[in-house]
C-alpha cells in the first residue's frame, strides 16, 4: 500500500468545506477515503452518488466520478447507475433525513434487490441543511426546531430497519472510533451486495445546541461512553447503551449478476 | 415486405420504435394506460442484451434512468398522469444536469387519480411547465401507430441532438388502439448516435462547456474522466455556483438550445390546409378525428383543412402563425380546457378567429362532436 495522501482524492479547490466547526461528516470522509486507499481502489473506480442536505454536500469535495442527485433519491439514481455500469464501486452517502424519511422507500427496496452499493448513512439525529428541524432518528423528547415542545415522533432503528430490509451487510458505528469506522467500511465496500453503514455524527450546531450538548467534545465524549461493542458481555447488564459493530454480514445474490443471468437466458430465446 | 408489417396497439409500436433507437435501459412503474410498455421491455430488452428494472415508483423510475443514461445509455421511462407528476422533480434535473432520456406520458383523464382507462389530453400545459422552474423542454405527440413508431425514434434523436430529456404525450386511445404499421428496415430512419467528447484520457474534460454550436459532447460517466454532475447552477466544471454571470450563462443555455431551434424541431403535417377556409389544429388521437371530418367535408367541397402538430413543445408559434394567416376561423381539437387553444390564440394574429372545440367527459372526441362545434362557429346550427 502506497503511503495515504488525503489530498490526492480530494477536490482542495472546493476547500474550505461547507461544514460547521465540529460536525462529524468530514470525519466519515476522511475515513472513507482511507478505506478506499486501504482496498486499494482506484479513483477512476469510484463513484459517489448523493442526496441533498449537508451529508450531500461530500460528494462535490471527492475527486472520484460524482453525482449530487435530489433530496432522498440518491440510491434510485445510483440503481441506475450501477445496474448500467456494474464494473463501479459505488458509495452513498446520505444524511439520516435524506436516508430515512424523502428517501426511506428507496433504501429499502435497494436492500430488498440487494445490489452492489454501500449506503452511508451519516446520522446526526437532526436536519442541518436547513437549520435543524426534527428528523426520523430525533429521539423522543428531544428538541429541534419543528418539536419546541419535545419530539413525540419515535426515531427509527437504522440498523433493524436495514436488516428488516433485506440487506445483506448492516454495521453501525461512531466519529468518536474512527479506527473501527475504517474497518467497517472497508468491509462493507468489499461486500459483494447491498451494505448499510450507520455512522453516528455529531451535529453540535443544531442537535447538540438543543439538547443538552455543550460541544462536539462532550458529543464524541457520549458516543464514547454510550455505545458498546457489539456481543459484549456488559451488553445485557446495560441494555440503554447503543451497539456499535457488524450485525448482518451474509452472501446473497447480486441484483447486477442475477440481471447477467437474465440476459443469458434472454438471449437464448426462450 | 410481410415480414415488416405488424398489427400493435399503439404502447407496442412505442416499444419497436424505441428498439429501433438502440433502447438499452428501461426503469418504470407500473400505471393505466402505459403499463404494457414496461411489460413488453421487460421481455424484449434482455434479448438484446440491455437491461429493464422495475422501480419501487416513479420517482426512483425516473432518478434510475438519468443515472443510467450518463453512463451512455440510451433510455427511457413510461408512464401514465399520476405518475408523470411523481416524475416532475427528477425531470428538473435531467434538465438541469442535461442528461438525455425520454419519458413517455400516455395521458389519461386527470386530475388525480380521474379516469385511468379514459381518453384525455390534461397534460399537454404538466409537460411544459410540471417541474419548478425556468426551463424550455421537448415534448411530441402522434396521432397513429405508424407516427407513434417515427415520432419514438423522433423523441430519442432529439434528446440526444440537444442534451435534453424528451417527453413523448401519448394517450390513452392511441396508445391501446390497433392497427396496422411497418417496421422501417434498419438505417432506413436515421437514428442519432449520442455525441461523444474526443477529450482523451488524462486531459481535462469540461462536461458543461458548450461547444461554439451549443452541443455539449459527454463523456460517459464512470468512464475515463472523472467529474461531477448537479442538480444546482454549476459552472462548465460542472461545480455548483452562484456568481451571476455563470448562473445567467447557464440558464440562457439551457433555454436558447431548444426555445432557438424551435423551426428545427417543429413537426407538424398538414392536410388539405393550403386553400382551408377553416382550418383544425389538433394532435395525439384527436387529430384522427379531425382528419376524418376534414376528409369528410371536403368530399362535399367544403374548404377545410387540418394542421396536425407533432411536437407541441417548443410550442411552433411561426408556423401556427404563418398556416393561420389567410383562413377565416381556426378550429383547436383537443381533449381538455384548451391547453393547445390558449397557445393558438397567443400565436395568431387575430385572436378572435380561434375556437375551442373541445371534449372533456372521458369519451374519445367524435367527428360529430367537432362538426357540432363548426355548425354553430358557420351560424348553421346543430
Amino acid at each position: 500500500m502506497s503511503k495515504l495522501t488525503v489530498r490526492a482524492y480530494i477536490r482542495e479547490r472546493f476547500f474550505p468545506h461547507i461544514w460547521c466547526p465540529g460536525c462529524g461528516h468530514g470525519t466519515i470522509m476522511g475515513a472513507m477515503i482511507r478505506a478506499i486507499h486501504h482496498l486499494g481502489l482506484k479513483k477512476k473506480d469510484v463513484a459517489v452518488v448523493s442526496g441533498i442536505g449537508c451529508s450531500a454536500r461530500m460528494a462535490g469535495y471527492l475527486d472520484f466520478h460524482t453525482l449530487h442527485t435530489i433530496h432522498g433519491r440518491a440510491l434510485a439514481f445510483a440503481t441506475g447507475l450501477k445496474l448500467s455500469r456494474p464494473e463501479l464501486t459505488l458509495l452513498v452517502p446520505m444524511g439520516d433525513g435524506d436516508a430515512l424519511a424523502i428517501g426511506g422507500n428507496h433504501l429499502i427496496h435497494a436492500a430488498r434487490r440487494n445490489i452492489d452499493i454501500t449506503a452511508i448513512i451519516m446520522n446526526n439525529n437532526v436536519y442541518g441543511m436547513t437549520g435543524g428541524q426534527a428528523s426520523p432518528t430525533t429521539g423522543y423528547g428531544d428538541y429541534a426546531s419543528t418539536v419546541p415542545y419535545g419530539n413525540i415522533d419515535r426515531a427509527f432503528d437504522t440498523v433493524k430497519l436495514a436488516v428488516g430490509a433485506g440487506a445483506t451487510f448492516v454495521a453501525r458505528t461512531t466519529t468518536y472510533h474512527v479506527t473501527e469506522l475504517i474497518t467497517i467500511l472497508e468491509k462493507a465496500i468489499r461486500h459483494k451486495g447491498f451494505s448499510v453503514v450507520e455512522v453516528l455524527s455529531q451535529c453540535p450546531t443544531y442537535y447538540g445546541r438543543r439538547n443538552d450538548f455543550a460541544s462536539a467534545v462532550d458529543m464524541l465524549t457520549y458516543y464514547k461512553t454510550h455505545t458498546i461493542p457489539l456481543g459484549s458481555k456488559k451488553n445485557a447488564e446495560t441494555p440503554e447503551l447503543i451497539e456499535r459493530g457488524i450485525f448482518i454480514q451474509q452472501e446473497k445474490p447480486e441484483y447486477c449478476a442475477e440481471y447477467d443471468k437474465i440476459i443469458e437466458t434472454a438471449s437464448k430465446g426462450r | 415486405m410481410g415480414k415488416n408489417l405488424l398489427f400493435v396497439q399503439g404502447n407496442e409500436a412505442c416499444v419497436e420504435a424505441a428498439l429501433y433507437a438502440d433502447l438499452e435501459f428501461f426503469a418504470g412503474y407500473p400505471i393505466t394506460p402505459s403499463t404494457e410498455i414496461a411489460e413488453l421491455l421487460a421481455y424484449r430488452l434482455p434479448r438484446k442484451g440491455g437491461k429493464f428494472i422495475q422501480m419501487e415508483d416513479e420517482m426512483s423510475s425516473m432518478c434510475a434512468i438519468i443515472g443510467a443514461s450518463l453512463t451512455g445509455a440510451k433510455v427511457m421511462t413510461a408512464t401514465s398522469g399520476p405518475g408523470f407528476s411523481l416524475m416532475q422533480e427528477a425531470l428538473g434535473f435531467a434538465v438541469m444536469t442535461e442528461t438525455p432520456c425520454v419519458l413517455v406520458n400516455v395521458q389519461r383523464g386527470g386530475p388525480s387519480t380521474g379516469l385511468p382507462t379514459s381518453a384525455s389530453q390534461g397534460d399537454v400545459m404538466q409537460a411544459r411547465w410540471g417541474t419548478h422552474g425556468d426551463h424550455a423542454i421537448i415534448a411530441l405527440t402522434a396521432s397513429n401507430n405508424q407516427d407513434v413508431f417515427a415520432m419514438t425514434v423522433e423523441a430519442f434523436n432529439l434528446s440526444e441532438t440537444y442534451r435534453t430529456p424528451v417527453i413523448l404525450l401519448l394517450d390513452e386511445v392511441v396508445a391501446h388502439t390497433r392497427e396496422r404499421i411497418t417496421l422501417p428496415e434498419p438505417g432506413e430512419i436515421a437514428v442519432v448516435k449520442r455525441l461523444k467528447t474526443s477529450v482523451p484520457e488524462g486531459t481535462d474534460y469540461h462536461p458543461y462547456l458548450p461547444r461554439e454550436d451549443g452541443r455539449l459532447p459527454m463523456s460517459d460517466f464512470g468512464g475515463i474522466h472523472r467529474y461531477n454532475v448537479t442538480g444546482l447552477m454549476h459552472d462548465m466544471w460542472g461545480f455548483p455556483s452562484t456568481n451571476p454571470k455563470i448562473v445567467y450563462g447557464l440558464m440562457r443555455h439551457l433555454v436558447d438550445k431548444i426555445e432557438g431551434h424551435t423551426k428545427e424541431i417543429t413537426r407538424i403535417k398538414a392536410f388539405d390546409a393550403d386553400d382551408a377556409e377553416f382550418l383544425l389544429i389538433a394532435y395525439g388521437s384527436s387529430a384522427r378525428t379531425a382528419l376524418h371530418l376534414v376528409r369528410n367535408r371536403r368530399a362535399r367541397g367544403e374548404k377545410i383543412g387540418l394542421l396536425e402538430l407533432q411536437s407541441l413543445w417548443p410550442f411552433p408559434t411561426d408556423a401556427v402563425r404563418d398556416w393561420c394567416a389567410s383562413v377565416k376561423c381556426v378550429i383547436v381539437v383537443e381533449m381538455n380546457m384548451g391547453q393547445i387553444y390558449h397557445e393558438v390564440t397567443k400565436a395568431v394574429d387575430d385572436a378572435s378567429k380561434v375556437f375551442l372545440a373541445n371534449q372533456i367527459n372521458g369519451n374519445f372526441i367524435t367527428p360529430t362532436d367537432v362538426l357540432n362545434f363548426l355548425r354553430i362557429i358557420q351560424g348553421r346550427g346543430v
